[in-house]
């Protein structure tokens, strides 16, 4: 099937309203499922849109929109965070729970893991309760057949009672098929026996359940579609009650049994979303309440109240789905499965588990080291050399000699200097990066480093939002969103800038370069900048630990929460397509970073570094002001000022300071570092400058994008003013502490 | 030999049957949706370098649980 006949592209990301529909015959269809069954991937297939989907539970952190036309018809597809359950326990889990009961589609699709498909089937039963227009997709088929898994579809589509097609959605197979049967069950034809419309159900399924169902209707009017039986005492609650609810049901509205069962729990939560949704208090109306009472004096007769009863049905839905199982799936243990458990036992072994975690560490950093080298200097000569070109067509036109000095010594060479000197590691970093989430060895190292953070009483799975810190802290912080508890999220949060971004890995391999691995190139030399690298971001690593501590120890306090962690089994990446997309994204996102923060600044900057003020340039009187200060830490007035210049973004920093320091308010042509160190030393920097200078690099605050980020996601001033704090704190202290004992033992 | 303990107190590549929660709200929630039922076999399968948490077999997924709540999950070796 190609991609793109006959779909049509999808609109911009945004949340989903409840019973919010863009157009009118549009058909919402929710897509829902188990976290890291490939829901995301079946959603990009069908709507043609660009959203991330790596390897680790929890990769969709909201809901998105998209919409396609098949034959036709139009619809709206909105794909919901993972769960494991319509009980919710997360806010993304109620978020999707909330969109299936409350949003208004007209039909859900359940993704399923087929290598999985006991438990995923677990959510499928809870949706079949809920509504009947549901199409159970069984994804993965690829990879269940490599695992020895083999599904009897037939048989579970005539057990279940409802369309279930299989799907390989990463190669694009079924989908064509699932969006048949989502119009199947969506189409409106009279029911027999019934005022309400709906598509009848294939004969096998009736006739396998007629046993198993009294033959009354339960769902909204509509054929029974639930082949969930609860216990003897539940179902003769559920007789009483049902029929007070279908009585006050709207139509659009989660099916009466769901509704009883709910009832029948008593969860306050998820009761007030119900009365929310619906407009008024479904237990209080007259019939209800009266349905109800004698429903729990029943209930309580048979000693199933409250946990008992929510144990009851839980274990009735894992039951079900088990025996629905039964005689469907055949297993047979299979040489790959043997091999990743190998894999497994060697990555999170004792002697070598953290070992080679290091090893990684260190391989991926010199990779991208090593790599941006070339294509650096490649892009420095040639962007320098179109900047000179630039400067004389401007002398050409007749421009101003201020605006040759704005527009080419300012914009544009800070604009050149931050591209070529940021994007090649990026487009070498994310890739990697990307291409170890795809093949599902991050949730391993979280699993590792969760012992230090329950000691930390913070959560194994600030693991995996350090790592999308590497990349850029803003989307660190809105990876955060993994994390359930909204105590430890906020540790998360708050100690993400440790960790150096893509931003400050230039600045950092730089000032190591000069000052201490030198500039012999080769092997050796990289080798050594990799590894003192790794030695900085575990620096890094370490105060995020120690933040974590202290910070639930004084202002967030509490226990360490309930923590699951799935690991999914090893997928080979998708490597062509990880490397294009990575690649693109990237190169788009620095290219639009440079032109929106680094230009401007070279702007502001020429602009200091040109205007006299009482005889000094602007940007001397500013670096003076704050030489005292930042002597005490160890730097100069001009570094301190590149940091608070660079609040906008990190990669700035280098550049202003090498124009303060040349203050000649241009960037002259600055990538041979031998040059560049050369210009550090006549100003006054030593051994001690370089390391206050990366450790203050490494902890400092965060970028503006950052800092937004953070106040988007905990929407409090004061968690953001705490989140710059932090970083910052540490970091002068750390200055501090490096300087003044240099001076006390080295004499300065 | 049949014995009763903790699931947490399972050795690597052990297998058993569960028999009881010990757990109550939230946490008994998120064990049940996982698939963690009285009658459920469970294998532990890793465990990681300072043997919490672990990773247990449960229902066809590898699912990681650290001790404390590992602890509270009864279970009867086969």
């Amino acid at each position: 099937m190609e991609r793109g006949n006959g779909f049509a592209r999808a609109r911009a990301d945004e949340p989903p309203r409840p019973h919010a529909r863009a157009q009118k015959r549009e058909t919402v269809v929710a897509l829902a499922g188990n976290p890291n069954v490939g829901k995301s991937t079946v959603f990009n297939a069908l709507t043609g849109m660009h959203q991330h989907t790596g390897n680790w539970p929890g990769k969709t952190v909201v809901s998105a929109r998209g919409s396609c036309e098949v034959q036709g018809k139009r619809y709206l597809l909105v794909d919901t965070p993972g769960s494991y359950s319509l009980m919710a326990h997360s806010a993304e889990e109620q978020a999707a729970r909330d969109f299936i009961c409350f949003g208004g589609a007209d039909a859900v699709v359940v993704v399923c893991d087929a290598s999985c498909l006991e438990r995923n089937l677990d959510l499928a039963l809870q949706t079949m309760e809920i509504t009947d227009r549901v199409v159970v997709c069984v994804n993965l088929m690829d990879e269940a057949r490599q695992r020895g898994t083999s599904v009897d579809l037939a048989r579970l589509e005539a057990r279940l009672g409802v369309p279930v097609v299989p799907a390989c959605a990463r190669a694009g197979q079924g989908l064509r098929e699932l969006m048949h049967a989502v119009a199947c069950v969506t189409r409106e034809k009279p029911c027999q026996g019934c005022s309400k419309t709906r598509e009848p159900q294939p004969k096998a399924a009736r006739g396998a359940r007629e046993g198993a169902l009294d033959g009354r209707c339960s769902g909204c009017c509509c054929a029974l579609c639930s082949p969930v039986r609860y216990a003897e005492p539940i179902e003769q609650a559920l007789k009483l009650l049902i029929p007070a609810v279908s009585a006050v049901r709207p139509e659009k509205a989660p099916g009466a049994r769901w509704l009883a069962l709910r009832l029948l729990e008593g969860d306050r939560a998820l009761c007030e979303g119900i009365d929310r949704m619906l407009g008024f208090s479904l237990a209080r109306q007259p019939e209800v309440a009266c349905a109800l009472t004698q429903a729990k004096q029943s209930l309580s007769r048979a000693h199933l109240t409250g946990a008992a009863l929510c144990d009851a049905i839980a274990d009735t839905l894992v039951r079900t789905a088990g025996e629905l199982c039964a005689g469907v799936i055949q297993k047979t243990p299979t040489k790959r499965e043997r091999r990743d458990r190998r894999l497994d036992r060697i990555l999170t072994s004792r002697r070598a588990g953290i070992p080679l975690m290091l090893l990684l560490l260190i391989g991926v950093f010199w990779l991208t080291i090593t790599g941006a080298n070339l294509p650096s200097q490649l892009l420095a000569d040639g962007l320098f050399r179109f900047g000179e070109q630039l400067a004389k067509w401007l002398a050409l036109a007749g421009a101003p000699e201020w605006l040759r000095g704005l527009a080419v010594d300012g914009a544009y060479r800070v604009l050149a200097w931050v591209v070529s000197v940021m994007l090649p590691p990026m487009a070498i970093f994310f890739p990697l990066f990307t291409l170890l989430e795809d093949l599902g060895y991050l949730p391993r190292v979280a699993f590792n480093l969760d012992r230090c953070f329950q000691k930390c009483r913070a959560c194994g799975k600030q693991a995996l939002t350090m790592a999308m810190g590497f990349g850029c802290n803003a989307a660190g912080v809105v990876g955060c969103r993994i994390i359930d508890s909204p105590r430890e999220r906020l540790i998360a949060i708050l100690t993400n800038s440790f960790v150096p971004c893509n931003g400050r890995f230039p600045t950092l391999t730089a000032i190591l370069t000069m000052f201490f691995v030198g500039n012999s190139g080769g092997l050796g030399a990289s080798l050594l900048c990799a590894l003192l690298l790794t030695g900085l971001v575990l620096l890094g690593v370490g105060m995020t630990f120690l933040a974590s501590r202290l910070l639930s120890g004084t202002v967030l306090r509490g226990v360490p929460s309930s923590f699951t962690l799935e690991l999914p089994p090893y997928r080979r990446p998708q490597l062509g397509k990880v490397l294009v997309r990575s690649v693109l994204d990237r190169t788009l996102f620095v290219l639009g970073r440079a032109a929106a923060v680094a230009a401007p600044a070279g702007v502001l900057l020429w602009c200091m570094a040109n205007l006299a003020v009482g005889g000094r340039t602007l940007l001397a009187v500013c670096a003076s002001a704050l030489d005292p200060v930042a002597r005490f830490f160890g730097l100069d007035g001009v570094i301190l000022l590149a940091f608070v210049l660079g609040f906008p973004a990190n990669e700035i920093v280098v550049p202003i300071i090498i124009m303060a320091y040349l203050s000649q308010g241009s960037l002259v042509e600055m990538n041979d570092l031998s040059l560049l160190r050369a210009l550090l030393v006549q100003n006054g920097w030593t051994w001690v400058t370089a390391v206050c200078t990366m450790l203050f690099s490494l902890m400092h605050w965060p970028c503006s994008t950052t800092c937004l980020t953070i106040h988007k996601e905990t929407q409090s001033w004061k968690w953001t003013a705490a989140a710059v704090l932090l970083p910052t704190a540490a970091g002068l202290t750390a200055c501090a502490l490096v300087a003044n004992l240099a001076r006390a033992f080295a004499g300065g | 030999m049949r014995s009763n303990k903790p699931l947490a107190e399972l050795h690597e590549g052990e297998c058993a049957r569960v028999t009881e929660l010990l757990v109550q709200n939230g946490m008994r929630r998120r064990l049940l949706d996982i698939g963690l039922t009285p009658g459920t076999r469970v294998e532990c399968e890793l465990k990681s370098p300072s043997g919490d948490p672990a990773a247990y077999r449960i229902r066809g997924a590898l699912i990681a649980l650290r001790r404390r709540d590992a602890a509270l999950v009864l279970t009867e070796t086969e």
